[in-house]
């Protein structure tokens, strides 16, 4: 029997806001334990969560961003389960009353097709803290640093069907909350992370499978992975006659494999109720209006642009477009280029790309700015210089932060294209190899070759290569 | 008794006069517990060296004729509201090793006013209970009779201004908790209108219900403790952001064509008959004094009781979570895990009240009861407020016991939970619609003081303070104090 994999995604997304949702504490990663904790995020006695705007706005930018709709009077309403880093004993969420309700994105799936994926909603919480269980001899202890940081939780449709369109969906909303500087995207740190409900059942049937879910997944290699370590499974249960069992489970990325960690009958009740410590977020229609306003291009309208105002291919615009800093650098390369966008995402995805990679730095971080990069681009398309000569002028950029200009005058790098000065280079070689003139002449046409290499060469790869090629062979065919 | 004044306003008088000093006031008062609270117990922590020295500081700012109206006026503290150094037990054994890093809003507008600590007075746990007996650290005796309650929650800080241990004390108020105990003991209490009075740093019981309000003997010194207390805090979000007001400021105008309704509900046949006739005596009063009263009809008052259990347990269920035994309170000895942990840490922690609200809490909140009960329990809640509304669109105040029998005996209620529930029958409609109330002494029954309850509309305080003083202009039940009559004086 064929099987059909049904898989929906629980994205969350820590919002890069420098205070917590509910307190005024730091959301910094790695301070030591505890230090940025404040009587709020401890739940001490007393103490009111008091919201910051901030992820509002945040989460209305989002909702725009995938077409969705913004709640006018949207609800905090407490889940209440006991667990030592949950301090309150609840956890501060939305349920019925969310803030982004529907919406949908894009996403490319491995060949290429472009699939839209609905999203159900997406609401505002507070994490919880961690448990450390390492460094405590046969107890545990508690950090509740990262307790109250703001998350936005992205709930997908079911409508993913393999292990790669869950990756290219988490992939799009990472790229998409990115875009938005609304979330840093640093997955090692865990500001951004999923749950994965995954089921299967067989090709053509409609109705869904029971679900396993499996928690916490920080990369997308082991998004990829656990689901699919997670179809197999299914599907080699149910054709041995068995059944799924709707738990928990956890990806265990050293062993590769997934186990439970809880059953439906140990499933909490979490007896969700409206927060009464906390008022009904009131968003009017002006407000949405101006966050609409205030949203920037998003990756599907750039790469189009890309394609339609650069004449990129689509691979090149997806390329420049993954990343708002890699769009702004090509942008700004090209403005200095005198218009050669082409060339300008060649060098960028070529000799840029190979040369960050190789000091591990991102683009903002680049000593080559995208103007000296537009202007080294620039000189080659009007035969200031030879592209090869370029690569060895961008490797002194990058050294030195140096002007491309001023390099190619520094070092005498200009290309010589001045015909007379070219042709006593030509008359020089000539003169200095009879013999192969000979061979030449006698038909041997791949002797050419030797000419234009040995001008080059006396040329210190200065002369044009185009004109050399035309002297000689008006010299030699005379 | 001493020839110190006994009222806010006397002691604030005689305190700005020179007359004498915040150091001595503070130390008769100091003396007045020494010598009679280890009987009533109305106090659970008195911190003297603190009082003193706040004292001290406020004597040195009435010198240099900087002070403000009630600088140097000693107070009780209801021991709900945190405050920083001193320890907040609220009531609890959970609580008992408890000091807040942190001081209420409430806390800090008193200080800020420099007006001197006394201590934290006894309450029911977590205020849960119409008594004072839910308290871990004993019951209080009400200074009217050996042996009855004073009523609860906030039962230690009417005591205490009701035996002069205090001129007037902090109390909060969930579904009667400053009301009743002011009406069982003989004086004044408000209870301000939701979102008048920070809740930041009280101790959360009902966040949807809970106010902080003052207690002391006359409708004056309520306005003027209600000046220092109420006001826009930003670190409470259901804070109510409107300009402060000065709640003296018609205290004197008289009471002549103000609209009193007096809900024929509220005198059935809940309501014993002793009570009733000092209430109507003084409903006489008031028309004698020019105000139009009439009776009106609250159909929905009889839902109140089951509404108020369901919402406040249910909101208690979640706010007493926090109380885990991981990072504050008290932690069972070598737990053997986690679950070991929670379980008896909250078990030996919480009394029998306490654990029996959260548990019907949890249950109104369970999934396939939710609706049921916890739903239901919030449509009535309109209910009863939009009755509220329409009622007060007609008159300036609703009118009725405080409470449906006097002090009670101590051990009378305290095994039977609903009886103890219907104690505060006239009073939780007003914290579910979120209304200001005040409740006053108009007489006595057997001895035992009667207190009558003036409900307004939304932010209406000063209109309730009004007049609840015109009437006390003209009567003396406020004045009434009882003989501690332990011998010492």
């Amino acid at each position: 029997m064929e099987w059909q994999p049904v898989i929906g995604l629980e994205i969350h997304s820590q919002l890069a806001t420098a205070s917590k949702i509910f307190s005024a504490a730091s959301t910094g990663y790695g301070a030591e334990p505890n230090t940025q904790a404040s009587a709020v995020d401890l739940g001490l006695p007393g103490v009111l969560p008091v919201l910051n705007e901030k992820v509002v706005e945040m989460a209305v930018l989002f909702g725009l961003a995938i077409g969705a709709t913004i709640s006018n009077a949207s609800i905090f309403a407490r889940k209440n389960y006991f667990y030592p880093d949950l301090p309150k004993g609840y956890q501060i969420s939305q349920y019925e009353e969310p803030i982004v309700a529907g919406g949908r994105i894009e996403i490319r799936l491995p060949d290429d097709h472009i699939k839209i994926i609905d999203v159900t909603r997406a609401h505002l919480e507070e994490d919880a803290g961690k448990s450390v269980h390492e460094d405590f001899d046969r107890s545990t202890g508690i950090d509740l640093n990262r307790a109250g940081t703001p998350l936005l939780e992205i709930v997908s449709e079911p409508q993913m069907h393999s292990a790669a369109e869950a990756v290219a969906y988490m992939r799009a909303m990472h790229q998409l909350v990115r875009y938005l500087g609304i979330c840093d995207g640093n997955m090692q740190e865990g500001s951004f992370r999923c749950d994965a409900n995954v089921s299967v059942r067989p090709l053509g049937e409609s109705t869904l499978g029971t679900r396993t879910e499996i928690k916490n997944l920080n990369s997308f290699r082991f998004v990829e992975r656990a689901i699919q370590f997670e179809i197999d499974r299914q599907i080699e249960v149910i054709e041995n006659g068995g059944q799924i069992h709707q738990v928990t489970m956890l990806y265990d990325a050293d062993r590769h494999e997934t186990r439970t960690m809880r059953s439906k009958e140990d499933a909490h009740d979490y007896r969700y109720f409206p927060d009464p410590d906390l008022l009904p977020i009131e968003i009017t229609d002006d407000y949405i209006q101006s966050m609409a306003n205030s949203l920037p291009e998003l990756p599907a309208q750039k790469r189009k642009r890309f394609v339609d105002e650069y004449a990129l291919t689509s691979k090149d615009a997806e390329i420049l477009c993954e990343d708002r800093g890699i769009a702004d650098y090509f942008e700004q390369a090209t403005a200095a280029s005198s218009g050669n966008p082409r060339l300008c995402a060649n060098w960028i995805t070529g000799e840029l790309f190979a040369a960050l990679n190789a000091s591990n730095l991102q683009i903002e971080a680049s000593p080559v700015g995208p103007a000296a990069l537009g202007v080294l681009v620039s000189r080659i398309a009007d035969n200031t210089i030879s592209g090869k000569i370029a690569k060895q002028i961008f490797e002194t950029m990058w050294e030195t932060g140096q002007d491309p200009d001023d390099v190619i005058a520094e070092q005498g790098l200009q290309q010589v294209t001045d015909d007379s000065a070219i042709a006593n280079l030509v008359e020089q070689v000539l003169n200095d190899n009879p013999d192969q003139i000979e061979q030449y002449r006698a038909g041997k046409d791949k002797v050419f070759g030797f000419f234009v290499g040995q001008v080059m060469k006396l040329s210190q790869g200065k002369a044009n290569p185009k004109q050399v090629n035309k002297l000689l062979k008006a010299r030699l065919d005379n | 008794m001493s020839s110190y004044p006994e009222t806010v306003a006397g002691i604030a008088t005689a305190l700005a006069k020179g007359e004498f000093s915040s150091v001595e006031i503070t130390r008769h008062y100091l003396d007045r517990i020494a010598a009679h609270d280890s009987r009533l117990n109305s106090y659970i922590t008195v911190c003297e060296e603190h009082s003193l020295n706040q004292a001290a500081a406020a004597d040195a700012m009435l010198k240099s004729k900087d002070a403000g109206p009630l600088t140097g006026v000693p107070y009780a503290h209801k021991d709900i509201f945190c405050t920083k150094g001193i320890k907040t037990s609220c009531g609890s054994r959970m609580l008992d090793n408890f000091v807040a890093p942190y001081s209420a809003t409430v806390s800090e507008r008193l200080d800020a006013a420099s007006m001197v600590l006394l201590g934290k007075t006894n309450m029911d746990e977590f205020a849960m209970g119409s008594s004072n007996e839910t308290s871990y650290f004993g019951p209080v005796t009400n200074p009217w009779r050996e042996g009855a309650v004073p009523g609860g929650s906030s039962g230690g800080s009417a005591a205490a201004v009701a035996a002069r241990l205090a001129p007037g004390a902090t109390g909060t108020d969930t579904g009667g908790s400053i009301r009743q105990p002011a009406a069982l003991c003989g004086i004044s209490g408000l209870k301000p209108t939701y979102g008048r009075v920070s809740r930041f740093g009280l101790i959360a019981f009902a966040s949807s219900l809970d106010q902080g309000g003052p207690m002391a003997t006359t409708a004056e010194d309520l306005a003027l403790l209600l000046n220092v207390m109420a006001g826009f805090d930003n670190k409470d979000s259901t804070s109510v952001d409107r300009p402060d007001e000065d709640y003296t400021r018609s205290l004197r105008e008289p009471a002549a064509g103000l609209r009193v309704g007096i809900p024929k509900q509220f005198f059935s046949a809940d309501l014993d008959a002793d009570v009733a006739a000092p209430i109507r005596s003084a409903i006489s009063e008031l028309e004698t004094m020019g105000a139009i009263c009439t009776e009106i009809d609250l159909k929905h008052m009889d839902l109140s009781i089951p509404a108020y259990y369901v919402i406040s347990s249910a909101e208690c269920s979640s706010n007493l979570s926090r109380y885990d035994g991981v990072r504050f309170g008290h932690r069972c000895d070598d737990p053997r895990d986690i679950e070991d942990m929670y379980r008896r840490s909250r078990s030996e922690g919480f009394g029998v009240e306490t654990q029996r609200r959260i548990l019907v809490g949890t249950y109104a909140l369970s999934s396939g009861y939710y609706d049921a009960y916890y739903q239901k329990a919030q449509q009535i809640r309109r209910l009863i407020r939009d009755e509220f509304k329409n009622a007060l669109e007609n008159v300036d105040a609703i009118l009725g016991p405080t409470s449906p029998t006097t002090a009670f005996t101590m051990g009378q209620k305290s095994d039977d939970p609903v009886a103890m529930y219907l104690s505060d029958i006239y009073t939780t409609a007003v914290n579910l619609a979120g209304l200001p109330a005040i409740s006053i002494p108009v007489g006595f029954a057997d001895g035992l003081p009667v207190g009558m309850q003036l409900i307004g509309n939304y932010f209406a305080e000063a209109k309730l303070l009004q007049i609840a003083h015109q009437y006390q202009n003209v009567t003396d039940w406020h004045q009434h104090s009882p003989s501690l009559d332990d011998g010492i004086e």
